[in-house]
C-alpha cells in the first residue's frame, strides 16, 4: 500500500487550496441581491381555532421538486395552523403509489383527505373505502370532472380546460395570429387538456411542441428551434412559470418578435410580468386550493359545511396576472405563497 | 490490450506504412480503410454525418447558421458531461448519479452566495469542492466495499435527489432557488459559463468552445499520457492492472471526481444562464450521458473508446433532438427514435469492429 501515500497527499492539497481559495474569497460579500436584500414579510396569519385537535391528510400527485405543488402545500399547512389541524403531507406521481398513500392515511384513521385526482380511475377503490370508514373526502388541483362521479364532497381548482379557453379569447383580443403551446411533460393529461381549451377559443393557428421539462438548456433550444424555423409565430403560450421564463431567452435568442404568455405563477415570473418581458398569468392560485381543501375539512367536521353545496366545483382560477394588477400579487409572490 | 490502442496514432494515421520502425515484418499491415474502421470513433462519426445530411435534406431550416449553433449548444451541455462519462466508463464504471449531481451543484453554488449574501464565486468554489466530494464519495465506496458501480452510483443518485429536495427546501422555503442575477460576481461568472459570442453574425455559446477544449485535452490524456493508459489498463482488466503497477484505486476514484468536474461546470452553465435552478430537475439525464458514451463506441464493459467519439455521440443527440423540431415532426416520437438510433449505433459498432479487426 505505499502507492496509497503519495495519492491521499495529493487529494489532501486538492482540498486545502480549494479550502484556501474559499477562505480568500470569503472575504468579499456580495454588495447587491442575496438574502440581506430580501425584503421580510409578515405571513398570513389568522389566529387560530379552539376547537379539538383534529388530522388531516392531504395527498397529491406531485413529482419532487416542483415550485408549483410547494405552493400548494403552504396553502394547506396556512389553514392546518388556523384550524389546529395536524397535517400530513404526502405525494406521488404514480397513481398506485398515491392509492397506497391514501389507504396509508385510512389506516391511521384520520379525519379528512384532500387528494388530486390526476389518475381517478386509480383512486376510485381508496376513496369508497376512505367512504365506508365515514372519512370525508374532498378533491382539489386536478379532476374537476371526475370528483362527483368518484363521490367526494367538494372540489377546489381550475377546469383546465376553462383555463386554457380563457387564454385563448387573451390571446384573440391581444391580435395573436400563430402560438405555440409548450408542453414540459409528455402525457400529462392536465397540461395536454390547457392546450386544448386555448385551441378552442384562439382563432389564430395554435401548435404544441414538447420539450424535456428535466433539461433546461434543452428546453431552451427546443423552443429557439422552434422559433427559428417559425418566424410567424407571435406567442409562446407556457404551462409553468419556469418554462415561461426560459421561454423569453428562447424569444431574444431566436431573433423572434414573439410574446410571451403563461400558466402559473412564481417569484420570478411576477418580477417577469413588472418588466414586460412576459405579457401575462393564469394564475389558478394553488395556494387557495391548498387551503380551501383543508379548511373545508375542518369547517365539515365542526358545521356540516360543505361549499359548493356538494353539487358544483369551487373555482380558484383562471385569474389573470399583468402589467395592471401585478404589483399587488408581487409581494405575495416574493414569499413563494401565490 | 491497452499498449495496442496506445500505439496506434490520435485521428489521423499515416496514408503509407514507410519505413517506420513497427515494420519488423511480424505483422502485415491492413488496409488503412480496415485499420481506420477498427477505430471506436468511426462508426459514430460516420453515423453522425450521416444524421447531420439527413436533417440538412429534410429541414430547411437546419441549413442557417444560427440553427446550427442552437444545435451545437444543446450538444455541448450533454457532451460535455458525456467526456467524463466516458472516460469513467473506458474504466470500467459507469455513474448514475450525474444527472442529479448537475442540479446538486447548481443548487449549492446558487444557495451559498445567497443564502450568505456572498460573492457567487464563494459558491461556485464551494459546489466545486462539492461536486468533486460527492465523485471522491463515489470512488471510494466504490473501491472500499467492491461493490459494482451500478449499486453504488444508485444509492447515491437516490442520496442527492432527495437532497436536492429536501436541504434546498429547508433553507429557501421553496424548492427553487432564488434570483442570484443581481449579485457581485455574477456578471464575471455568467461569462466564464454562459456567455456567446459573435462568429460571422451568428450567436455562438461558449460551451461549445468549453466542451472542443475539454474533448481534445480528454484526447490528450487519453492517447498521450500515463494517466490515460491506466484507464484502458484498470477497465480492461483491474487485477492484471493491478500486478503490472497500476494505482487502481487513484485511477477509480479520480475518475469518478472528473465526473464530479463536469457535474460541475454545467451545473454552472446551468445556473449563471437560467439565474435559479428547480430542485427537481435532472432526473433521467444521466441515461443521455451514458448514451451519449455509448453511442460514441464506449464499451459499456470498459476498456475501449475514445474521447471524440462521444462528441459526436452528443452531437447525434442534439442533432436529433433540434432536427425533429426544425423538420416540424412531431416529438411524441422522439424517445422512440433515440432508442432505435442508440440500439443502431451499438450493433453498427460491433458489426464494424468485427469486419474490420478479423484478418
Amino acid at each position: 500500500m505505499d502507492r496509497s501515500y503519495p495519492r491521499s497527499r495529493k487529494l489532501a492539497s486538492v482540498v486545502a487550496v480549494a479550502a484556501a481559495a474559499a477562505l480568500t474569497l470569503a472575504g468579499c460579500s456580495s454588495s447587491s441581491g442575496g438574502k440581506d436584500a430580501e425584503e421580510g414579510g409578515a405571513n398570513a396569519s389568522a389566529g387560530k381555532a379552539d376547537t379539538p385537535r383534529m388530522t388531516v391528510a392531504l395527498v397529491t400527485h406531485q413529482s419532487p421538486g416542483d415550485t408549483f405543488w410547494d405552493i400548494v402545500r403552504k396553502g394547506a399547512e396556512a389553514a392546518a395552523a388556523k384550524d389546529n389541524i395536524k397535517l400530513i403531507y404526502s405525494a406521488d406521481p404514480n397513481a398506485g403509489s398515491q392509492a397506497n398513500l391514501v389507504q396509508n392515511a385510512i389506516d391511521q384513521k384520520v379525519d379528512g383527505i384532500a387528494i388530486t385526482l390526476a389518475k381517478p380511475d386509480a383512486l376510485k377503490d381508496v376513496v369508497s373505502k376512505a367512504k365506508a370508514q365515514n372519512i370525508p373526502v374532498v378533491g382539489l388541483n386536478s379532476g374537476v370532472s371526475e370528483w362527483q362521479k368518484l363521490g367526494l364532497t367538494e372540489f377546489f381548482g381550475q377546469d383546465e380546460t376553462v383555463a386554457g379557453e380563457a387564454l385563448g379569447k387573451r390571446l384573440n383580443e391581444s391580435g395573436a395570429k400563430k402560438a405555440v403551446c409548450v408542453i414540459q411533460e409528455q402525457g400529462n393529461i392536465g397540461l395536454t387538456q390547457r392546450c386544448d381549451g386555448v385551441k378552442k377559443t384562439f382563432e389564430g393557428d395554435l401548435e404544441t411542441l414538447n420539450v424535456n421539462g428535466t433539461d433546461m438548456p434543452s428546453v431552451k433550444s427546443t423552443i429557439t428551434a422552434k422559433l427559428k424555423t417559425d418566424s410567424d409565430i407571435d406567442y409562446v403560450v407556457a404551462l409553468g412559470a419556469p418554462f415561461a421564463l426560459t421561454s423569453v431567452q428562447s424569444v431574444s435568442e431566436a431573433g423572434s418578435k414573439a410574446k410571451v404568455a403563461t400558466f402559473d405563477l412564481n417569484k420570478d415570473l411576477t418580477k417577469s410580468i413588472s418588466k414586460g418581458d412576459i405579457e401575462f398569468a393564469v394564475d389558478q392560485q394553488p395556494y387557495l386550493q391548498g387551503y380551501l381543501a383543508i379548511d373545508s375539512l375542518w369547517l365539515y367536521k365542526n358545521n356540516g359545511n360543505y361549499m359548493g353545496g356538494g353539487e358544483a366545483p369551487v373555482l380558484t382560477g383562471p385569474a389573470f396576472v399583468d402589467k395592471s394588477n401585478v404589483e399587488t400579487i408581487d409581494k405575495f409572490a416574493a414569499k413563494g405563497t401565490r | 490490450m491497452s499498449m495496442t490502442r496506445q500505439a496506434e496514432p490520435a485521428v489521423t494515421p499515416p496514408p503509407a506504412p514507410g519505413p517506420g520502425k513497427e515494420t519488423d515484418g511480424r505483422t502485415a499491415r491492413r488496409p488503412l480503410a480496415l485499420r481506420l474502421l477498427a477505430r471506436p470513433e468511426v462508426g459514430v462519426f460516420l453515423g453522425a454525418v450521416a444524421v447531420l445530411v439527413f436533417f440538412l435534406v429534410t429541414a430547411p431550416a437546419v441549413r442557417d447558421g444560427s440553427s446550427m449553433a442552437n444545435i451545437l449548444y444543446q450538444s455541448s451541455t450533454i457532451g460535455i458531461m458525456a467526456l467524463p462519462v466516458a472516460l469513467l466508463m473506458i474504466g470500467g464504471e459507469f455513474d448514475l448519479s450525474a444527472g442529479v449531481a448537475v442540479i446538486t451543484s447548481a443548487l449549492t453554488a446558487s444557495m451559498v452566495s445567497y443564502q450568505l449574501t456572498m460573492n457567487v464565486w464563494v459558491g461556485v468554489i464551494v459546489a466545486l469542492v462539492v461536486s468533486l466530494g460527492v465523485g471522491l464519495f463515489n470512488g471510494w465506496m466504490l473501491v472500499k466495499t467492491g461493490l459494482p458501480s451500478f449499486l453504488v452510483t444508485l444509492g447515491t443518485f437516490l442520496i442527492l435527489q432527495g437532497v436536492n429536495l429536501a436541504v434546498t427546501k429547508l433553507v429557501t422555503g421553496n424548492v427553487a432557488t432564488d434570483d442570484i442575477s443581481d449579485m457581485d460576481g455574477f456578471d464575471q461568472a455568467k461569462a466564464l459559463f454562459a456567455s456567446s459570442f459573435e462568429v460571422g453574425g451568428v450567436n455562438v455559446k461558449i460551451t461549445v468552445v468549453w466542451w472542443l477544449v475539454f474533448a481534445a485535452l480528454a484526447t490528450w490524456v487519453l492517447l498521450r499520457t500515463k494517466y490515460g493508459n491506466w484507464i484502458f489498463a484498470v477497465g480492461g482488466n483491474k487485477d492484471s492492472a493491478r500486478a503490472v503497477g497500476v494505482p487502481v484505486t487513484f485511477t477509480k476514484i479520480s475518475l469518478f471526481m472528473l465526473v464530479g468536474f463536469g457535474a460541475w461546470f454545467v451545473g454552472m452553465h446551468q445556473l449563471f444562464s437560467f439565474n435559479t435552478v428547480q430542485s427537481g430537475e435532472g432526473v433521467g439525464q444521466e441515461l443521455i450521458y451514458i448514451a451519449a458514451a455509448v453511442i460514441g463506441g464506449c464499451l459499456l464493459t470498459g476498456g475501449a473508446g475514445s474521447a471524440i467519439g462521444p462528441v459526436f455521440g452528443a452531437f447525434m443527440f442534439g442533432m436529433v433532438q433540434q432536427g425533429i423540431v426544425y423538420a416540424g415532426w412531431n416529438p411524441d416520437w422522439f424517445k422512440a427514435f433515440l432508442g432505435v438510433m442508440l440500439l443502431g449505433a451499438v450493433l453498427i459498432n460491433q458489426w464494424v469492429q468485427r469486419t474490420a479487426t478479423r484478418r
